[in-house]
This record gives structure tokens, C-alpha cells and sequence, in this order.
């Protein structure tokens, strides 16, 4: 519901916006494009082959060391992010070629979403920046995900503001915004909290100051701009999500909407080509509202989720057994004409329930359990002060690295920082069974606040916890009543900021707010009389929350529920720097251990 | 800049913004007394990079690239109202699916390749087509009636080669770009929409300082990285980096590049000075990363021990040295042993991979397999391990644990838990608990008459009940019911 409404129907203005531009300007350069693979995703969201070719894009290829394929095409593009590895291979490319006896080709190179004078200097470096024509950029900020979602997709921005302290990716996201208002019309109000928060906001009054002919006459559809700091609330991305959406993500991972799942479940619905091979490949599936089903339960707690499955499968079965009553001939096509919806809802029914069966499997398991018992426990304020028997056994039993950290973070977090024997004794267990070598990653873990010393006597987590109604003990799965349903119990707290931000508002709650870290803040951006809003009776407001740094399916999950609530008053739309989990999150914090490939 | 110009405001200026595009980065052909003063400066500096090379030839290879393009250019099938999947369940056509495509196989036509695929594939219409309306050729249709997005492409077939040869020259107007006279503010407003600057220009200290803040006040990291390239350069060292201390954003994002582009001297010298040392040890220890060789690595790690580490990892660096000083022993002893083939445990259990590089409890792991029995004297006992490395007894019986059941032998299984009191009796003690230790040895499949043994030592007894018909002790559950009536 909450999706359709104003900006859900107007989003898909946004892909295109952007890629008409990607397109066309790519096509007046050249025609072949060498594509960062990292890239592909994102734009595969937003523009499709057959388009680049019409505009004359002949072959693509991804880039890789050593000699660019042959190809008969005048123009090579090279379409990457700014990355200094990146132009490595790019050089190499560009100085294999020049040793091959054919036509000479001219190479253009396309940054997204920035062009970097960083880069620009190491392709001098290495003597190829005369090599390019063109050098350009292609500003794709925001990318949209879902009729209510946008993300830039950048996969470093949390580490680079939190720990290396580079704004850049914050540049892009006030960037971003102002694009959004060019678009969709001035934000009248915007409320933040945390530093980053601060920054972007500077930075979008600086920049509407700067283009005073920007002035848009755009009836504004957001009331409400909500940016938070990601580091304001740590907690969420660390607990294991429980929403449908959420687990497909914790278990398999989602990539650009796409996941792709182990091949066993999913028989071939028809005989035919490529029947044999089926079983080794994943089974890659998209996944968006536009399907009907994924929209009803992507959301939901899993738990709740066959209940769903198996009322649709009654009312599918149902509908195709209407053939035996169609009599007439009229009854006859009408049921004719409805089977290709009908098979697209079995299809669909198929295939969710064979990923709830993949799930099950898993949370099901006993190590599941015993692992959310123990997050069920520190985010209750259970035990957090001292080093934890569930921990040292997964230690013990080397599971995976990052599940260990998700773990001791998580303890850190809900705990206010650990005490210095227990990080003590977890430092020294996870250097001796996983290598010393990660000291680095400890100590990355460490300047992002995710792991520390508890530095005060005072543990702030309980208040906050207790201020913020964090913990819910009786959490109703099947038809929830508030926004802890998808951790089953824990309600996030970047959600909770957002709801009582609306309602009471933050004046309420002054003293959690100066527990977490960063300033809290709110500016207006002036409208022409013209465009200001008068407000309907039981008109929604829309606010558009923007996590900097990462937001969780979870997360999502639960503002889109408080857009449902009956008498939310309040919808929301949400843009992040990056959709993320425990899992990547922690991994892009992590040091790359491999050695360099020389 | 067609492109960024999107950001800057409302895309509702497509003329000026294709003009950008022409003017960007092809400097040259009327040269002014400026333009040459300018010309040697990128030349002569290392930022020369933002200048372009004219190339009178550019022109008409796009134009004749472009004429046999649209030449080729196939009949699409615009018909998109369903879209079409591959098994994979990726939208034909997609952009990573036509990668694969178009990069797996050169000598088909693509119309042929295409037309062939989409056949193929549309017996899968895996997802709803309402799908579509995040793909982009519905919109795409529609382009004509947005004048307003009319690109460079467009532009291109509209008004002919006559407007576009002069201006691919940049045009009059943007030759003040070479003025003398912009501000710090101009100047880094300029360079945030990606225009070339001149920055020698500043040459006062304080000039500079003015546009480094300046940057830093518009948050461009792009922009404060550029700037600092240029203070680099042309800023005494010290000066640089008593200015950088007083603010801190520039600093950090000079300690970034610094990092990114491996300047590691300058960038460890930069720490020294603002005393952070801790930062300087573990920046230099993660070099050790980078040193294939075992025994060079063992050679930097020395090095590292005496760098200043908080007290915690000093300890942590140390270990990791003396560890891998030991594993270049043991490595070459026991390779020496597996090639000789005397010793039965190699050649009963081949080694699979080296052990150099390997974290501790994968080293113990290994030394309680091959080398169980040696005396603490060797460096390769278990117990001298346990001993140089002050490993917890509950990580040591685990693992001797995990390896001594790999092996079956249950005798040592048996001696690892068996402790004597001083009045000589014999009592099983288990500092993991028995519940964790019949886990382990059933991972390892040991026989019953072994697991029930353990079982019937697991204290509580609704545990130990559970273990034993999970594990199918018959005898242990018979004597629990009889025990319990």
C-alpha cells in the first residue's frame, strides 16, 4: 500500500532518468564497453542490452588483466569505478594493445559514480592517460531498488567514513539528494543525527545556496528528510535479520536484487533445452515487489510465511479447478484468458516455497538456534559482561570468522564496550585458532566502534534499551503489532528513531539521543507560498529516511510496516550508501588478507 | 559532464550540458600567451594529466566509426512487453547476461546470436512481466517526447558534422577558464565540476592554505585529494604537516591517499610526526602480508617485535614471529621426513598442504597429529607448543582431542582425560566437559564401545540420557532406565 502511493508510483521515473544519459552518451562515444564487473549489477537494474545496442554498443566485455578480446570496433569505453587497481588492469589493457598489430582503437574510460583526479594520476603514472579521448563520469547516485527504495550501492562507504574518515561517498549522497529534489521537489524539513548526517545536510544547504537558478517550482512529495549515521545504531546490522527478505539475504545473499540458490529445489518446470546440466548451475531469481507474491511476504517474519504459502497454494489450486464448472464457451476463453496469470502465481508459489524449505532447513538447525539464543541474550542485557560459552565453542570449532566477530561486536555493542579481560581472552582466542595476522581487522573493528574497551563504568545500553522500548518480550510473529517483529523481539533501533521522530518527536527522548553518538539536528529549506502543502484530513506525510552507511533488509522491513499501520500517519521511502548484512558489512571491514597479485 | 551536470541541479539545461561534454578535456588548438604558460605547467608538473593532446583525426573516425555503426545497425526487436529470461533466470539481454554473450563468441552476428537466444529462452518467463517496468526500453520509447534529455547523440543526428567540429574546440568563452584572477572559491568550485585548474598560481602559503580550507568546506574528497597532491609538492614537508594537524579532515583524507597509492615512507613519516605510533607499527607490520617467502617474512616479523604496539599486540606480534619461526623448522624437518619415507605417519597420512603460515591452533593440530609423542624438548611437541605459546588447557585438550580421534587412537583419547590424584586412584577429568568430548569423538566416528564409555561420564544426567540414544548406546540407556526404577 504504502509503496504505491506518491513516490512509489513516480519512482521509476528515476532509472529512466539516468540511464536515457548513460546511454546516449555512451553510444556518441564508441562501441564496445569493458565493464568493471562490480558495476553490471547496478546498471543492470537500470538499463538493458538491447538499449546500449541500439545505441551502437557493439560487444562487452568484462575487464580483465592483460590483453583487451578481439573486436571490430573503433571505440573501446571503459565504464569502472575510481579505483586504483581498477586502472592497473586499464593500463595494461591499454599498453598490451598497443603492441597488437591491428587498427588502432581509441579509448575512452567513464568513471561512476565520480571521476577521480587519484586515478587520473596513477593512469599517468603508468603513461597511458594520453591514451583517452574522453574522460568522463556517469553520476549514477541513486539507483532504484523498489517502488520505496534507492541506494547508491557503494560497498566501501561505511568503511570509508567510519574509519578512514573520507567523505567522499557523503559528497555523492548530498548529490544524490539534490538530484532526488530536482526531481521530486524540495524537502522542507530534514532532521539527522549523528556526523555524517551533519555533513550531508551542510552540504545540501550549501549546495542550494550555490544554485540559486536550481530553484525548482516542483510540488514537493517528501514533508520529511530523516538522515541517520549508521554508526548510530550498530546493533541492527549485527543481530541475524528474520523477516523473509532478511534471512534470503543472511543465507544466501542478495545481490542487486538477484540471489542466486542452490539448484537442487528447483526442478525444471519443462522438458526441453539444457534439461541435463540443470542441477550444478544456482538457480538465480529476481526478487522485487513487482512480484505479486515476494510483496506479501518479503516482509514477514519467516515465521509467518507458510501460513502465507500454503493459503495461496488452496486458492491457486482452487482457481485451476474452476475448469471443471467453466460450461459455456464464454466461461471457457474467460478461463483461458486468466491461465497465463495463473501459471506466472504457481510459478511464483513454486519457487518461494522452495527457498522457505532451503530456509527452514537451516533455521531449523541447531546451530541456529543456539547462535540467535545467544544475540537474543546480549541484546536483552543477559550476560553481556563476561565471555560467553556459545562463542568459545563456535571458536573452538572454527566456524567462520566473521560469525565470531558478528558475535563478540554484537556483545561489545550491547554492552557499551567489553570489559578489558573479556576482550582480552576473545582477542587472543580468535588471533591463536584464525592467525595473528588479524590484529588488523580487530583493530578496523575497534576504530569503527563496533569493538571496544568499556571506557566509563557506566553501561548505556540498558537505558537506552529501556528508554527506546529496543526489547519486546511478547513479539507477535504471525500478525505483528510493532516494529520488533523482524528480529523477533529486538526492535531496531535506527526504526525506533525514525517512528518517534514522527511521533512524539524527538524532544521526548533528549537524553538517549545524547547517549548516541554525533549531534542531533533539524533545518528547513524555505518553499515558494505556492508549493507549501496544505495538509488533507488523514493525508499521509512521506519521509524519506536515508541511512548513510548501510541499512538492513530488516530495517526496511520495518519502516515499511509503520508506512502500513493503520494510523502511522507516516509513510516512508529509504536511500542508503549500501544494502548490507552482518555478513558484508563486517567482511568490507575486514584487511584483505591475500597477498597482492603481482 | 553531461553527466555530472545532472547533480548540479535540474537536468533542464541539455544545450549548455552537451557543450560541457565538447569542451571538456580537449584544450589545444588557438593558443593565447596564457595557454602556453598553462601548457607548460601540466607539462612540467605532475598533474599535466588534466590536459588533452589535440588529435585532428579524432573527429572524423568518431563521424566514420559512427556512419558504418548505424550502417550495421540491426533491426532491434522493440517489442519488449514481455521479458524474456534465460534459464538462469537472468533477463535476456541484461547487461552481465550479454557480457557472457557477447564476449564467449565473435564470429555469429549479433542479430543472429540474439534472435537465437530469446527463442531459446522464452519458454521461462520466470518472473511477472510487470518486471519490466524497472527495464528501461518502455521508457526508452518515449524519448522523443522528452526534448529536454536531448543528448549528444541526439544533438549529433540532428544538426549534422557542421555544428559538431566547432564545437569540439573548446569554446570562447571557456577560455577564461585560464584567467588568473578566480578566487580559492572559484577555483575549487571549478574543479568540483570537474574543470581544469590551474593551481600554481597560489603560491603564498597562506593562498594555498585558503583553497585547501576552502575544499574542505565543500567536503569533495575528490577536490581536498587534489589540492593535497598539489601541497605535497610544492609545500616544505614540515610546513605540510604542521599545517595538516590543525585540520584534521584534510588530514585524513592525506593519510588515505597516502595508503592508497603506497607512499609508504612519507606516509609512515607523517605519523611519526603527529606521534601516532601505534598506527605506525601496525601500517608496517601489514606489510609482513606482502612477503611470500617464509623465510624473508620471518625476517621482517623480527623487525616488527621492537616497532611500538599497544602492550596487548605487542604480545600478539611477538607470538606470530616465534610461531612462524617454528613452522619453518618443523616444515623443513617434516618434509625432509615425508621424502625419506622412513617414517610410517607420513606415509600412512600424506601431508596435504605446508604448515608454514598456518594460525596456531592449525599448528598445534598438526603437531598433536604427527608429533604426539615427542618430548617437550623438540620444537615440534605438542607440549612445548602448549608451553611457548601459553595455550589455554581447554584449547590444548580440544584440539589433541579433534587429532588423536582423527587418527583412532582411542589409548590416548583415553590418557588425555585420565588424571591421578596423590593417593595414586585414577579419576577422568575433562576440563570441556564429557557432553563436548563424546561430540567430538562421534564428528570422528569412533566406535560405540569408545562414545559410551564418554557418555556415561557426562555429568548431567538429562544430557547425558539424550547423548546416548542420539548416539545409539544401548547399554548406557538400559542402565539409565534401570538406574533411574
Amino acid at each position: 500500500v504504502a509503496t504505491s502511493v506518491g513516490c512509489g508510483r513516480q519512482s521509476p521515473a528515476c532509472p529512466s532518468h539516468c540511464s536515457r544519459s548513460v546511454a546516449f552518451d555512451v553510444s556518441s562515444l564508441g562501441q564496445a564497453i569493458v565493464w568493471d564487473e562490480y558495476l553490471t549489477g547496478p546498471f543492470g537494474l537500470i538499463a538493458q542490452y538491447s538499449l546500449l545496442k541500439e545505441h551502437e554498443v557493439e560487444k562487452m566485455f568484462t575487464l580483465k588483466a592483460g590483453r583487451l578480446p578481439p573486436a571490430d570496433v573503433k571505440n573501446i569505453i571503459f565504464l569502472v569505478r575510481p579505483r586504483l587497481e581498477l586502472m592497473d588492469i586499464i593500463a595494461e589493457n591499454v599498453l598490451s594493445e598497443d603492441r597488437v598489430r591491428s587498427p588502432l582503437r581509441d579509448f575512452h574510460i567513464l568513471f561512476v559514480p565520480r571521476r577521480s583526479l587519484l586515478c587520473e594520476q596513477r593512469l599517468k603514472d603508468q603513461g597511458v592517460l594520453g591514451s583517452f579521448i574522453h574522460r568522463e563520469q556517469y553520476s549514477l547516485d541513486l539507483i532504484p531498488f523498489d517502488g520505496d527504495l534507492l541506494s547508491m550501492e557503494s560497498e566501501s562507504a561505511f568503511k570509508e567514513c567510519y574509519l578512514e574518515n573520507d567523505q567522499t561517498s557523503l559528497y555523492q549522497a548530498a548529490k544524490g539528494l539534490m538530484t532526488l529534489q530536482a526531481l521530486y521537489g524540495t524537502i522542507p524539513q530534514i532532521f539527522g543525527k549523528g556526523d555524517c548526517a551533519r555533513h550531508v545536510a551542510n552540504m545540501m544547504i550549501r549546495m542550494k545556496r550555490e544554485f540559486p537558478g536550481g530553484q525548482n517550482s516542483i510540488f514537493p512529495i517528501f514533508d520529511t528528510l530523516l538522515l541517520l549515521d549508521r554508526n548510530v545504531d550498530l546493533l541492527s546490522p549485527l543481530a541475524t535479520q528474520l523477516t523473509y527478505e532478511g534471512l534470503i539475504d543472511e543465507i544466501y545473499g542478495i545481490q542487486n536484487t538477484y540471489v542466486k540458490l542452490p539448484p537442487e529445489k528447483f526442478a525444471p518446470k519443462k522438458q526441453g533445452e539444457g534439461g541435463k546440466d540443470l542441477p550444478t548451475e544456482p538457480k538465480k531469481l529476481q526478487l522485487n515487489s513487482a512480484e505479486e507474491l515476494y510483496a506479501e511476504i518479503r516482509d514477514k517474519n519467516f515465521n509467518a510465511v507458510g501460513s502465507v504459502l500454503s493459503k495461496k497454494a488452496k486458492i491457486i489450486s482452487a482457481a485451476f479447478e474452476e475448469r471443471h464448472h467453466a460450461k459455456t464457451v464464454g466461461e471457457i476463453k474467460q478461463f483461458v484468458s486468466q491461465l497465463p496469470h495463473m501459471q506466472a502465481a504457481r510459478s511464483s508459489l513454486a519457487n518461494h516455497t522452495s527457498i522457505a524449505e532451503l530456509i527452514k532447513d537451516i533455521t531449523t538447525s541447531e546451530d541456529f538456534f543456539d547462535n540467535l539464543t545467544v544475540e537474543q541474550e546480549f541484546m536483552s542485557g543477559i550476560d553481556t559482561d563476561k565471555v560467553n560459552n556459545y562463542t568459545e565453542d563456535c571458536i573452538a570449532q572454527k566456524h567462520p570468522l566473521i560469525k565470531i566477530l558478528r558475535l563478540v561486536c554484537l556483545q561489545s555493542v550491547c554492552n557499551s564496550g567489553l570489559k578489558q579481560k573479556v576482550l582480552d581472552h576473545y582477542k587472543r582466542e580468535i588471533l591463536q585458532t584464525y592467525g595473528y595476522e588479524h590484529i588488523l581487522t580487530l583493530n578496523n573493528l575497534e576504530k569503527a566502534g563496533l569493538l571496544k574497551l568499556q571506557t566509563s563504568s557506566r553501561n548505556n545500553y540498558p537505558t537506552i534499551r529501556k528508554t527506546m522500548r529496543l526489547w519486546m518480550d511478547d513479539v507477535n510473529e504471525q500478525n505483528p503489532n510493532d516494529i520488533s517483529y523482524v528480529y523477533s523481539g529486538y526492535a531496531p533501533l535506527s526504526v525506533r528513531l525514525a517512528q518517534l521522530l514522527a511521533r512524539p518527536g524527538w524532544r521526548s527522548i533528549e537524553e538517549v539521543l545524547k547517549m548516541l553518538p554525533g549531534p542531533h539536528f533539524e533545518e528547513r529549506q524555505q518553499l515558494p507560498t505556492g508549493l507549501q502543502k496544505k495538509r488533507q484530513q488523514g493525508e499521509n506525510r512521506v519521509t524519506l529516511v536515508f541511512f548513510l552507511g548501510g541499512v538492513t533488509y530488516a530495517e526496511i522491513a520495518a519502516l515499511r510496516f509503520l508506512s502500513q499501520m493503520e494510523d502511522g500517519g507516516t509513510e516512508y521511502v529509504i536511500a542508503t550508501t549500501k544494502l548490507i548484512n552482518g555478513t558484508n558489512w563486517i567482511k568490507s571491514l575486514m584487511e584483505k588478507l591475500e597477498p597482492p597479485p603481482f | 559532464m553531461v553527466l555530472c551536470a545532472e547533480l548540479a541541479g535540474p537536468p533542464a539545461h541539455p544545450g549548455e550540458e552537451a557543450g560541457t561534454l565538447r569542451a571538456v578535456g580537449l584544450a589545444g588548438g588557438g593558443m593565447n600567451r596564457m595557454k602556453v604558460d598553462e601548457e607548460e605547467y601540466w607539462h612540467s608538473s605532475k598533474c599535466k594529466a588534466f590536459t588533452f593532446d589535440d588529435d585532428d583525426d579524432e573527429l572524423s573516425q568518431l563521424k566514420e566509426s559512427k556512419r558504418a555503426v548505424n550502417s550495421l545497425r540491426e533491426i532491434v526487436d522493440d517489442d519488449d512487453d514481455l521479458e524474456k529470461f534465460s534459464w538462469s533466470g537472468e533477463p535476456v539481454g541484461s547487461i552481465s547476461w550479454s557480457i557472457k554473450e557477447t564476449a564467449s563468441s565473435s564470429s555469429n552476428t549479433p542479430e543472429g546470436r540474439d534472435s537465437g537466444l530469446q527463442k531459446g529462452s522464452s519458454s521461462h518467463p520466470a518472473l511477472p512481466k510487470q518486471a519490466s517496468s524497472y527495464s528501461i526500453s518502455s521508457f526508452f520509447k518515449g524519448r522523443n517526447k522528452l526534448g529536454s534529455f536531448q543528448s549528444l547523440s541526439d544533438a549529433l543526428s540532428d544538426t549534422g558534422v557542421k555544428s559538431y567540429a566547432p564545437e569540439l574546440r573548446r569554446p570562447k568563452a571557456d577560455y577564461k577558464d585560464y584567467s588568473s584572477d578566480w578566487s580559492p572559491k572559484d577555483t575549487v568550485r571549478r574543479m568540483q565540476r570537474g574543470k581544469i585548474c590551474s593551481l600554481e598560481r597560489f603560491r603564498s602559503l597562506r593562498e594555498k592554505l585558503e583553497l585547501l580550507d576552502e575544499a574542505v568546506s565543500v567536503h569533495d574528497g575528490n577536490v581536498i585529494t587534489a589540492i593535497l597532491i598539489f601541497l605535497k609538492r610544492t609545500l616544505k614537508r614540515e610546513i605540510l604537516f604542521q599545517e595538516l594537524e590543525v585540520r584534521q579532515v584534510a588530514l585524513r583524507h592525506l593519510i588515505h591517499f597516502l595508503k592508497e597509492t603506497g607512499e609508504q615512507k612519507l606516509f609512515l613519516d607523517l605519523l611519526r610526526f603527529l606521534d601516532r605510533t601505534e598506527e605506525v607499527a601496525l601500517s608496517q607490520y601489514r606489510e609482513h602480508l606482502s612477503i611470500q617467502d617464509a623465510e624473508k617474512r620471518r625476517e621482517f616479523l623480527k623487525g616488527c617485535i621492537r616497532l611500538p604496539f599497544s602492550s596487548e599486540d605487542a604480545v600478539h606480534v611477538q607470538d606470530h614471529y616465534t610461531l612462524l619461526e617454528r613452522q619453518i623448522i618443523i616444515e623443513a624437518n617434516d618434509r625432509h621426513l615425508e621424502a625419506a619415507g622412513q617414517s610410517e605417519i607420513f606415509r600412512k597420512y600424506p601431508r596435504k598442504a605446508s604448515i608454514l603460515n598456518m594460525p596456531l591452533v592449525t599448528t598445534l593440530f598438526y603437531s598433536c597429529f604427527y608429533h604426539y609423542t615427542e618430548g617437550e624438548g623438540t620444537f615440534s611437541s605438542p607440549t612445548n607448543l602448549k608451553k611457548t605459546f601459553k595455550i589455554p588447557d581447554k584449547q590444548y585438550v580440544l584440539t589433541a582431542l579433534a587429532a588423536r580421534a582423527k587418527l583412532r587412537a582411542w589409548h590416548d583419547v583415553d590418557a588425555l582425560f585420565t588424571t591421578k590424584n596423590w593417593l595414586g586412584y585414577t579419576k577422568k577429568r575433562a576440563p570441556i566437559g564429557f557432553h563436548r568430548v563424546v561430540e567430538i569423538l562421534q564428528r570422528n566416528s569412533a566406535p560405540v564401545q569408545v562414545l559410551q564409555e564418554y557418555v556415561r561420564l557426562v555429568e548431567d544426567v538429562e544430557t547425558r540420557l539424550n547423548l546416548a540414544m542420539k548416539y545409539k548406546c544401548h547399554d548406557v540407556v538400559v542402565d539409565q532406565i534401570r538406574w533411574k526404577n
